[in-house]
C-alpha cells in the first residue's frame, strides 16, 4: 500500500492553488484550430430537426438511415478530433496537454463585470474522451435500434430523440463554462425523460418518465443554486480556474460545490436520489444503454471531475463527503442487485454501483499533485478511466439484456434460463462483458477497478476494504444474473412454444464490436491521456490490490457458479428462506420508492402543500383577480378618452404639454 | 466645394436612385395603364431595396464617424445600422403588401406607394443623419407628408380618407409647436448645430419649455401617450399594410432620432433631469394607459395601435439612459419588435386579404382552419408580450437593465407589472385562435407567396434574435459615439 495513505486533508480554510499548470486556450489554439468540431454538435441537431418535423414524410429505414448515417458522421469526427487533440497536439512546457477552445462566443452579456453565458466548445483530455465514449455508444445504439425497434410505431421519432439526446450530451461535455453545461445538462434530461416515456400507452412508462424528470429536475434546482453562488461569489462562469475571483468567493466554494453535486448526484443516480433510475427501464432497451448506462447517468461524475481543481483547492473535506456518499451507494445498490429478478432492474442496480464507484474514486483524491508521483489525485484518472471502460461494457450488457428480451419477450428471469444454446453470440458477449465488470483480467474492468481500488486504499484503508468487498459482491451478482439467464432452470414450457432465436446481424454486430472494446480496452495506456494535470501518467499495477480483488472475484464468481448453475438451486433457495426478511427487504429496494411516496404524499402534499396551495388560491389569485377586475372598470372608464374628435384631440395633446411643462419646470 | 462629401450621403442617395428607377419603371413598363396588367410587381421593388440595403450595410463596419456640408450631415456607422433595421422593416412591408396592391383598383397606383413609401424612408434617413435642426425638420416633413397620402391609400374608403385627415391636422399640430421649440432653442443658444446647442445652452425655463415642445414633436410621431390620440383611428383607417409601416418604421426612426438629439443637444446637465423627468412621466402613462386600452379592443388594429403605444414606452425607456448600452438596447428592441410586429401584421393582413375579417372575435377558432398562420401569430405575439424563448423577452431583458442602469428601478418595477398586463391581452388573442370554439371559423385559405416570404423572414427574425446575443453584441460594438 502506498505511503501517502496518511496525507491529511488540506484544511478548507488555505485555498490551495494548485491550478497553475491548467493551461487554458488563449495561449495555444493558434497552432490548431479543429474548426470542424462544431460538426459534431449541428449533425446530429440538425437530424433532431429533420426527423422531428418532417418524421412523417421519411419511410422508417430512411430515418433509421439518417440517424445512423449522421452519428457514423459525428463518430468518424470524434475519432479524428481525439486523433489530432493526443497525437497531434504540441504538449505545453510542463508537458501538459494544452485546453483548446475553438469556439466561444458571449451569448447573453451581463453588465456585471467577467460575468456572460458563453457558448463554445473546450476540448481538454476528459472532453475529448467523453466525446470517443458517447459517439461510440450512441452508432452502436442507433445501429442495435435498427432490429430492436423494427416495425414499431413513432421510429422516426425515437430516431429523432436519439439524435437530440446526442447532441445534448456531446454539448454538455464540451461547454465552457458551468452555464452551457447546465443548459444541455437541463436538454439531456428532456431528451431521457421524452426516450423513458417513449412508449407513451403504457402507464409504466408515463410514470417512470415523470418520475426521472422530477427527481432529476429536484436535484437540478440545487445545480442551479450552485452555479449562482458561484457565479456570484467567483465573478465567473468558466472553467479558467487561474482567476483572482476565486480566493474572494473561497469561502462559498464548499457549499456552492456540495449543492453543484446534488445536482450531480441527481443525474448519477447516488442515494437516495437514485430512484429514478431502476424505473426508467420502462424505456427501450437500447434506450437504456445509451442514456442509463453509458453516458448520462455519468453526467455527475463528469462534473466533478470538470470543477475537480476546484474541489481539491478549496474543498477537499466536501470532495470526502462524495467518496463516502459514493461508497454508501455502491453497497446499497449491489445488496439490491443480489435479489433481483428482472434482468434490466439487476442492471440498473448494477449501474449504480459502479458509478458510485467512480464517485469514490473522485472523492478519495487528497492533493493536487503532479508528475509520476501524483498518487494524490489518481482517483482522477482512475475515475475517468472505469467511466470510459464502464460505458463499453455496460453499454453490452444492455444491449445484450436487449437481445435476450427480444427472443423470449419478457425481463424476469424467469421466463429464461438456459438461453445459451439459443443464443450464442449473445452468451459469449454477456460473458465477456460480466467478466469485465467482476474485475477478471485481462478485461477492461480489472484495469480501471484496480486503479479505484489502489486510489481508495492510498486514502483510507477502510475504503479500500469497502469498496473490495463491493466489487465482491459485483462479481456474484453479476453472475447470477448470468447463470440464471443462459443456464440454470430452463422455462421449457415457454420456450416450447415460443423458440428463443439469435437477434440479427443489425443487433449482434454492436455486441461483437463493443466485446472486442471490452477485451482491448484495458491494454490502453489511458494515463498517457487523461490524467489530473494533464500530463502524461504511467499505470503500474500495485500487485497486493490486483491479487486481493482477483482472488475475490473468482471467490465470489466460484459461489455464485455453485449456487446458480444447476439444473435446481436448492443452495440459493434455502439462504433465500433462511434470510427471508433480509432478502424480501432487498427485493422491495429496502422499500425506499415507499417511503418516497409516504414523504411525498403523506407529509409533504397533505401538511406543506395544501395550505400553501390555499394561501395561492385565495389570497395570491384573490389579488390578482382584484387587479384583474381593477384593470378592467377602469379602462371601461376611461374609454371615452379615444372620442374620435380631432378637436379633442388637440386639447389633450396642448393639456399635456403643458402638465408636462409643470413637471419639467418645478421638478 | 469639394463634392466627394456626397458620397458620405452614399446611403441617401442610393435610396434616391431606386426612387428614380421605380418612377421610370412605372411610367415605361406598364403596356396598359388602364387595367394595370403587366406593371411591374412587388419583386422589382423588392429587389431594388434588398439590394440598396445590402450594398449600404456591408461596408459599414469599417467605416469611420464622419461628417458632411460644415456638420448639416452626421455619419456613424451606428446610423447605417439603423437604417438597414429601416430597410428590412420596409422590405418585409413591401412583400406583405403584394395581395392587397394586386387588387384590381390599386394595381393601377402601386407604383405610387412604392414611391410613397420610399419617400418617407428617404425623410427618415435625413432625420437620422441630420446635425441640425432644419435638416431634421425637413427630414421629418418629408417622412410625414408622404405618409397622410399612404394613410388615405384607399381614398375611396371612407375610414381612410378620415384617417388621413386626422393624421394630417394632427401632425400639422404637433410640426407647429416642434417648430416653436426649435425657435426658442434658437433663441437662448442662437445656433441650430446639435453640437452648438449642446455646448451653449443653458438650464434656464426658456430652454427648458423648447426642449418640451420638441419632445411633444417627437412624442407624437412615436405616439407616447398624451400624443397618442391620432393613433388607434388612423392606424383601424389606414390600409393594414401602412398601419404596419406606421406602427414600426417611423416610431422606430423616431425614437432613435429622439435618443441622439438628446445626447447631442440636450446632455447638459438639467437638462437631462429635466428630460429624463418628462420621459419618465411619458412612459409611465404610455405603458400603463395603453395597456388598459388595448384591454376593450376589439378591431384587431385598433388593439395593435395601443399595443404599439405600449410597446413605444418601453422603446423609450432605452432612451431613459442615455449611454452607448442604451442606444444598442434602443436599436435591438426596435430589430426585435420590428419583426414580432411586422409578423403579427402579415398574419393580419393575409387574413384580411383572405376573408376579409378584422375582429378579434373573427379569430375564434383560427387554428382548426388555417393552423399555420395562428401558429405563427403566437409566436409573434409571445414575442411581443417578451416570453422567454422568443426575442421579445432578451430585448425587454436589455431595455429594462439600460434603464434599471440609469437609476430608475421604479420605472422599471412598473413597467414588469406592464408586461404581465400585455401578457394578458396578447393571450386573448391567442385563446380566440386556440381554444374559443366559433360556428364559423375563417375558412381555410392560401396566403401568397410574398406573405409567405414575410413571414418567413419575420418568424427567423423572431428566433435567431432570440438565440443570438450575436446580434445585441454586434450592435453593442458599433453604438460607440452614438
Amino acid at each position: 500500500m502506498p505511503p501517502e495513505a496518511s496525507t491529511p486533508h488540506r484544511d478548507q480554510g488555505t485555498p490551495h492553488r494548485g491550478t497553475g499548470t491548467r493551461q487554458r486556450a488563449n495561449e495555444i489554439s493558434n497552432s490548431i484550430t479543429m474548426d470542424y468540431t462544431i460538426f459534431i454538435l449541428l449533425l446530429p441537431f440538425l437530424s433532431f430537426l429533420l426527423l422531428g418535423v418532417f418524421g412523417k414524410w421519411f419511410s422508417h429505414k430512411a430515418a433509421g438511415l439518417i440517424g445512423t448515417a449522421v452519428l457514423l458522421a459525428v463518430a468518424a469526427m470524434s475519432y479524428y478530433t481525439a486523433y489530432e487533440y493526443f497525437f497531434m497536439t504540441p504538449r505545453t512546457a510542463e508537458g501538459a496537454l494544452p485546453a483548446l477552445m475553438p469556439y466561444n462566443y458571449t451569448w447573453l452579456p451581463f453588465f456585471v463585470q467577467g460575468l456572460s453565458f458563453d457558448m463554445g466548445i473546450l476540448l481538454d483530455p476528459i472532453s475529448v474522451m467523453m466525446l470517443i465514449v458517447i459517439s461510440t455508444v450512441s452508432l452502436m445504439v442507433h445501429i442495435y435500434s435498427f432490429g430492436y425497434m423494427h416495425g414499431e410505431r413513432g421510429f422516426q421519432r425515437y430516431y429523432a430523440f436519439l439524435s437530440l439526446f446526442t447532441m445534448s450530451m456531446l454539448g454538455l461535455v464540451v461547454a465552457t463554462n458551468i452555464f452551457q453545461m447546465y443548459m444541455f445538462w437541463e436538454l439531456v434530461g428532456v431528451s431521457s425523460y421524452l426516450l423513458i416515456g417513449f412508449y407513451y400507452t403504457s402507464p409504466a412508462a408515463i410514470a417512470a418518465s415523470k418520475k426521472a424528470f422530477i427527481v432529476t429536475r429536484f436535484a437540478d434546482m440545487f445545480f442551479l443554486v450552485g452555479i449562482l453562488i458561484y457565479g456570484y461569489y467567483c465573478h465567473s462562469f468558466g472553467f479558467d480556474f487561474n482567476q483572482a475571483g476565486f480566493a474572494l468567493g473561497a469561502s462559498m466554494l464548499p457549499v456552492a460545490l456540495f449543492l453543484m453535486f446534488i445536482g450531480g448526484a441527481g443525474k448519477s443516480a447516488m442515494f437516495p436520489l437514485h430512484i429514478w433510475l431502476p424505473d426508467a427501464m420502462e424505456g427501450p432497451t437500447p434506450v437504456s444503454a445509451l442514456i442509463h448506462a453509458a453516458t448520462m447517468v455519468v453526467a455527475g461524475v463528469f462534473q466533478i471531475a470538470r470543477l475537480f481543481p476546484l474541489w481539491i483547492a478549496y474543498a477537499p473535506s466536501t470532495l470526502h463527503i462524495v467518496a463516502w456518499v459514493g461508497a454508501f451507494t455502491a453497497f446499497y445498490a449491489a445488496a439490491v442487485a443480489c435479489c433481483q429478478s428482472d434482468i434490466k432492474r439487476v442492471l440498473a442496480f448494477s449501474t449504480i454501483s459502479q458509478i458510485a464507484f467512480m464517485m469514490v474514486s473522485l472523492g478519495v483524491c487528497t492533493e493536487y499533485t503532479t508528475g509520476h508521483e501524483h498518487v494524490g489525485s489518481l482517483g482522477y484518472m482512475a475515475s475517468m478511466f472505469h467511466l470510459f471502460t464502464h460505458a463499453m461494457f455496460k453499454a453490452l450488457l444492455f444491449l445484450g439484456a436487449g437481445c435476450i428480451i427480444h427472443a423470449v419477450h419478457s425481463n424476469e428471469m424467469s421466463a429464461m434460463g438456459g438461453l445459451r444454446k439459443y443464443m450464442p453470440i449473445t452468451n459469449i458477449t454477456f460473458f465477456i462483458a460480466c467478466l469485465a465488470i467482476s474485475g477478471i483480467p485481462p478485461f477492461s474492468g480489472f484495469f480501471s477497478k484496480d486503479e479505484i481500488l489502489t486510489a481508495a486504499f492510498a486514502y483510507s484503508p477502510a475504503m479500500g476494504w469497502v469498496m473490495t468487498a463491493i466489487a465482491a459482491m459485483t462479481a456474484f451478482y453479476m453472475f447470477r444474473l448470468y447463470y440464471g439467464i443462459f443456464w440454470g432452470t430452463e422455462n421449457k414450457e415457454l420456450h416450447a412454444k415460443h423458440t428463443p432465436h439469435e437477434a440479427p446481424l443489425t443487433m449482434t454486430f454492436p455486441l461483437m464490436f463493443l466485446a472486442v472494446v471490452t477485451c482491448v480496452a484495458g491494454f490502453i495506456p489511458f494515463g498517457h491521456f487523461v490524467s489530473a494535470d494533464s500530463r502524461i501518467y504511467d499505470i503500474h499495477l500495485d500487485p497486493h490490490v490486483a491479487c486481493t480483488s482477483i482472488i475475490i472475484a473468482v471467490a465470489s464468481i466460484f459461489l455464485a457458479t455453485y449456487m446458480y448453475m444447476g439444473e435446481r438451486q436448492p443452495k440459493a433457495d434455502a439462504l433465500a428462506e433462511k434470510f427471508g426478511r433480509l432478502h424480501r427487504w432487498a427485493y422491495k429496494r429496502f422499500y425506499l420508492d415507499e417511503v418516497y411516496q409516504y414523504v411525498t404524499h403523506r407529509i409533504i402534499f397533505a401538511h406543506i402543500s395544501k395550505p400553501i396551495a390555499w394561501f395561492d388560491r385565495h389570497i395570491v389569485d384573490g389579488f390578482f383577480d382584484f387587479l384583474a377586475w381593477g384593470t378592467n372598470a377602469l379602462s371601461f372608464r376611461i374609454r371615452g378618452l379615444q372620442s374620435g374628435s380631432v378637436q379633442q384631440y388637440a386639447f389633450v395633446f396642448l393639456l399635456g404639454t403643458l402638465i408636462l411643462l409643470a413637471v419639467m419646470a418645478f421638478a | 466645394m469639394d463634392y466627394s462629401q456626397f458620397l458620405y450621403m452614399h446611403e441617401e442617395l442610393s435610396l434616391l436612385a431606386v426612387i428614380v428607377v421605380l418612377f421610370l419603371a412605372d411610367l415605361f413598363m406598364c403596356p396598359d395603364k388602364k387595367s394595370g396588367r403587366g406593371v411591374f410587381n412587388t419583386p422589382l421593388p423588392a429587389v431594388l431595396l434588398a439590394v440598396h440595403t445590402a450594398l449600404n450595410f456591408l461596408p459599414c463596419c469599417s467605416a469611420a464617424p464622419a461628417e458632411a456640408f460644415g456638420g448639416m450631415y452626421q455619419y456613424t456607422p451606428m446610423m447605417t445600422v439603423m437604417k438597414t433595421v429601416l430597410n428590412l422593416g420596409t422590405l418585409v412591408t413591401f412583400l406583405m403588401a403584394h395581395k392587397w396592391l394586386s387588387r384590381e383598383e390599386n394595381l393601377v397606383k402601386q407604383g405610387e406607394f412604392y414611391q410613397l413609401l420610399l419617400f418617407t424612408l428617404l425623410g427618415m434617413y435625413l432625420m437620422i443623419s441630420s446635425g441640425h435642426f432644419l435638416m431634421f425638420f425637413i427630414g421629418l416633413e418629408l417622412a410625414s407628408v408622404p405618409m397622410t397620402a399612404l394613410v388615405a391609400f384607399d381614398k375611396k374608403r371612407s375610414q381612410s380618407a378620415e384617417a388621413g385627415a386626422k393624421y394630417i391636422l394632427l401632425a400639422l399640430f404637433s410640426s407647429a409647436l416642434l417648430l416653436y421649440g426649435i425657435s426658442l432653442i434658437y433663441g437662448v443658444t442662437g445656433t441650430l448645430y446639435f453640437n452648438e446647442i449642446g455646448v451653449l445652452i443653458d438650464g434656464s425655463l426658456l430652454s427648458i419649455f423648447g426642449l418640451l415642445l420638441f419632445i411633444t414633436g417627437m412624442g407624437f410621431k412615436i405616439s407616447l401617450v398624451p400624443f397618442h390620440l391620432w393613433t388607434a383611428d388612423t392606424y383601424q383607417g389606414a390600409p393594414t399594410s401602412v398601419t404596419a409601416y406606421l406602427s414600426v418604421i417611423s416610431k422606430g426612426a423616431a425614437a432613435f432620432v429622439l435618443m441622439t438629439v438628446f445626447m447631442k443637444a440636450f446632455a447638459q446637465c438639467d437638462l437631462m433631469y429635466a428630460w429624463n423627468t418628462a420621459l419618465y412621466w411619458l412612459i409611465v402613462a404610455s405603458i400603463t394607459v395603453a395597456n388598459l386600452f388595448a384591454i376593450r379592443q376589439d378591431n384587431i388594429k385598433r388593439f395593435m395601435a395601443f399595443s404599439a403605444i405600449s410597446q413605444a414606452g418601453y422603446l423609450v425607456l432605452a432612451v431613459m439612459d442615455g449611454t452607448a448600452q442604451g442606444m444598442s438596447a434602443l436599436v435591438f428592441y426596435l430589430l426585435v419588435y420590428m419583426v414580432s410586429n411586422l409578423g403579427a401584421f402579415a398574419v393580419m393582413t393575409s387574413v384580411e386579404e383572405g376573408s376579409g375579417k378584422v375582429n378579434i372575435s373573427d379569430y375564434n377558432g383560427l387554428y382548426r382552419t388555417n393552423p399555420k398562420l395562428a401558429f405563427l401569430m403566437t409566436l409573434c405575439l409571445f414575442s411581443l408580450a417578451g416570453i422567454p424563448p422568443f426575442a421579445g423577452f432578451f430585448s425587454k431583458f436589455f431595455v429594462f437593465m439600460a434603464a434599471f442602469n440609469a437609476g430608475y428601478p421604479l420605472l422599471v418595477f412598473i413597467a414588469l407589472a406592464n408586461t404581465v398586463i400585455s401578457l394578458y391581452y396578447y393571450l386573448l388573442i391567442v385563446k380566440a385562435m386556440y381554444i374559443t370554439p366559433s360556428d364559423n371559423p375563417i375558412p381555410t385559405f392560401r396566403s401568397d407567396v410574398y406573405t409567405r416570404l414575410a413571414l418567413l423572414l419575420c418568424i427567423a427574425g423572431v428566433i435567431v434574435c432570440g438565440l443570438g446575443g450575436v446580434f445585441y453584441n454586434y450592435i453593442d460594438t458599433l453604438s460607440y459615439g452614438l
